[in-house]
């Protein structure tokens, strides 16, 4: 592996009969991922189960309910590297509380694998899994067209899959979207390229997640510093130290730079950018820094360092597409935590505009009840203003949890519009 | 710089330091939980960066089974010197001592389950309110469903199918008096992960992990290193052998590799061409498919 190689994060949607478990599996197995005494235990539980040969897609449970069930209850993560890349993959099961899942997995990932069966092309998921890597506005998304084979390796099978899916995805929001004929169980395209489907002129599926540009997946355009802590080590070395430590949120920032402090207005120039191993002539997301400012300002956590000829919008009235998490039902008008970035409030969901249908992308404006796995479009008030940016522009400043106080679950997620 | 991005390993670094300037943020009282194994030194690493010009602002708590290598306890004093922290130990010897639990019986008998008791009781006695592991997900099934932030109930155990979930980078450390958190700020880093970042920075290691001549016997398909612990079985012999370490844990359940890396590039070299998960060498999690899953149910590491 190359000290330049980039860390590359999917997720993978669907259940077991689409063949996503067995897609993993061969991706694990044939970039040689999977050890010989993982391997040795799968093989003695497909053998105490009665399946032929190794079964692939049991590598990918992990609880013991989960093997006693044959189901995956939670998203579970899975890695592998090549000479390229890094991978970490979020499996995230199909059908319980699949929306809560997938979205969790979706909300970290540059890339998506939707799996479609050559043989039933797009259904139902397949549309609910594209809704749901647009609204988490997962910048690339991966069509596989699975079971080839049982489809005699057939074009035109693949073809009628791609119309169906590009008739229904136009109403939705992906940059980059590609399709793949593959055989998860013969290996077909996934690692190898294909004997069997000369008229596929692509890349498999691992070349091309090897090689899709992700530089760009980052916002560097504007450039949001949320506080995370302060650093004060008062040693000897370092007596009047004043460090601000966060991350990166997105753009670049360096030192000379004109920052605002929100939300109090205040503004500084920034005098150094510092970590163990030096000072840096510029910082840019995701990196963990420690900011030093010119003057002396009253910042704390929760504060945003921003440039000061961009900012985002300070609003206690936010426009939020929300997805209830929680088993418990949102109470009218309650009052919630909102988390965005560092900072953290207290909010109350004013009104709720309409409830999407998952299944057939339908906005209902009657049913106005927020449950578990429903996605709806709200209207949010804040006791305190949140900087705010689209969470199209931006994945870090816009998006925001809800917790319930009396919990301290978090029982909401959102993206503002 | 020309290019905007970061490698892999600044990815993962930058993550961690992230998670643990949370935990800082978000607890009144956390602690790294430090074994003197490589991924909790690596941890306390990351919060040497993640605090800098600062010291790192917690303390280090080992949860000691009184059988160590003793390697392992001057790695632990020296670095606890260096970091100018403090150092928290709780002893399963005391537990045992004072009747909290009882020794495991036989020659397989160890003293791995009964740290869960010690640990809690650490934990509470300290007031800790998130325990901060080097835990990842790569190590272990169960270790798969962990999340950055993982609740533990006033009895200290973990709930996998009823975990909060976790989005994009905002942690809900939130609890009510009782109950804990466990941290987990190298998640997504892999074994030979932990070894490329290892050798890059050069952070110091106990000998433990290269390789090196020892008296060890063969059991369980791996070298378990001879200690005044060890019961020999009739048909048990103690060979001398040049082994080395992948995982440190107690004395008696730690096996060896045979192995010539003695510089951390051979060590990466080695590691990257294993067949072996690394854990296979720990009886621990050999006792069963679901052993790793039982004992963080009840509060385990």
């Amino acid at each position: 592996m190359l000290d330049s190689s980039q860390l590359l994060r999917f997720t993978t949607a669907g259940s077991v009969d689409d063949g996503k478990s067995t897609l993993i599996g061969r991706l694990l197995y044939d970039s040689k991922s999977i050890f010989e005494d993982q391997l040795q235990a799968i093989e003695k539980t497909s053998q105490k189960k009665g399946h032929e040969g190794v079964d692939l897609a049991l590598f990918t449970d992990g609880l013991r309910d989960e093997r006693e069930q044959g189901i995956t209850i939670d998203v579970a993560y899975r890695y592998f590297t090549t000479p390229k890349r890094k991978f970490i993959i979020a499996d995230t099961p199909g059908h319980i509380q699949y929306t809560r899942n997938m979205v969790t997995g979706a909300s970290t990932a540059n890339a998506a694998i939707i799996l479609v069966d050559a043989r039933h092309g797009v259904i139902e998921q397949t549309k609910r899994h594209s809704f749901i890597a647009s609204l988490l506005h997962i910048p690339h998304v991966i069509v596989c067209i699975n079971k080839m084979d049982l489809v005699d390796y057939s074009e035109e099978a693949y073809n009628k899959v791609i119309n169906q899916f590009e008739e229904f995805s136009s109403k939705l929001l992906i940059q980059d979207i590609r399709f793949i004929p593959i055989s998860a169980l013969n290996g077909d395209n996934v690692v190898n390229r294909s004997a069997n489907m000369d008229w596929y002129q692509g890349a498999p599926l691992l070349h091309t997640l090897e090689t899709m540009h992700i530089s760009s997946d980052i916002n560097k355009v504007d450039s949001r510093f949320p506080v995370q802590t302060v650093l004060r080590p008062q040693s000897e070395s370092h007596r009047d130290y004043r460090g601000y430590a966060g991350r990166v949120a997105s753009g670049i920032f360096r030192p000379g730079d004109d920052v605002t402090i929100m939300p109090s207005g205040f503004t500084s120039k920034i005098k150094s950018i510092d970590t163990l191993n030096g000072p840096l002539k510029e910082a840019f997301a995701p990196m963990s820094v420690s900011m030093t400012l010119e003057d002396d300002i009253d910042i704390s956590r929760g504060d945003m360092i921003v440039r000061s000829n961009n900012k985002p919008e300070a609003s206690q009235d936010l426009d939020v597409m929300l997805c209830w998490l929680h088993n418990d039902a949102a109470k009218p008008r309650a009052k919630y935590s909102i988390r965005q970035t560092s900072n953290e409030q207290k909010a109350m969901i004013k009104e709720v505009l309409y409830k999407f249908d998952i299944n057939t992308l339908e906005r209902n404006k009657e049913d106005k009840e927020l449950k578990m796995n429903d996605i709806s479009k709200v209207k949010i008030r804040t006791t305190k203003p949140l900087m705010i940016d689209q969470y199209r522009e931006n994945r870090t400043t816009g998006s925001i949890i809800l917790i319930d106080d009396a919990t301290n679950e978090t029982v909401a997620a959102g993206m503002i519009v | 710089m020309s290019k905007y991005y970061l490698n892999y390993l600044d990815e993962l670094e930058s993550e961690a330091i992230f998670i643990l300037r949370e935990v800082w943020a978000q607890f009144e009282n956390p602690v790294i939980l430090f074994s003197g194994g490589k991924d909790s030194i690596l941890v306390a690493h990351l919060a040497k960066k993640a605090f800098h010009p600062a010291k790192i602002p917690f303390p280090l708590m080992h949860v000691d089974t009184g059988h160590n290598f003793p390697e392992t306890i001057k790695f632990r004093d020296d670095i606890i010197k260096e970091l100018g922290t403090k150092l928290i130990v709780g002893s399963v010897q005391e537990s045992i001592d004072e009747g909290r639990v009882a020794e495991e019986k036989g020659k397989n008998a160890t003293r791995n389950a009964l740290q869960i008791t010690t640990l809690l009781d650490a934990i509470e006695s300290n007031k800790i309110d998130c325990a901060i592991g080097g835990g990842r997900r790569d190590e272990e099934k169960a270790r798969a469903k962990e999340r950055f932030f993982s609740h533990r109930d006033d009895f200290g155990q973990w709930d996998p199918k009823n975990q909060r979930p976790e989005l994009w980078n905002i942690f809900n450390g939130k609890h009510f008096e009782g109950e804990h958190f466990r941290a987990f700020p190298i998640s997504n880093w892999t074994e030979m992960d932990v070894w490329n970042y290892i050798k890059r920075e050069n952070i110091a290691i106990p000998s433990l992990y290269f390789a090196h001549e020892r008296e060890v016997v063969w059991r369980q398909d791996s070298w378990i290193p001879n200690s005044e612990f060890l019961i020999l079985e009739d048909h048990e012999e103690i060979v001398t052998k040049k082994i080395r370490f992948r995982t440190l844990g107690d004395i008696t359940i730690t096996g060896g590799i045979e192995s010539d890396a003695d510089t951390l590039e051979k060590i990466a070299e080695e590691v990257s061409g294993m067949r072996q998960t690394e854990r296979g060498n720990r009886s621990d999690d050999k006792r069963s498919e679901s052993a790793m899953e039982d004992r963080k149910r009840q509060g385990y590491f």
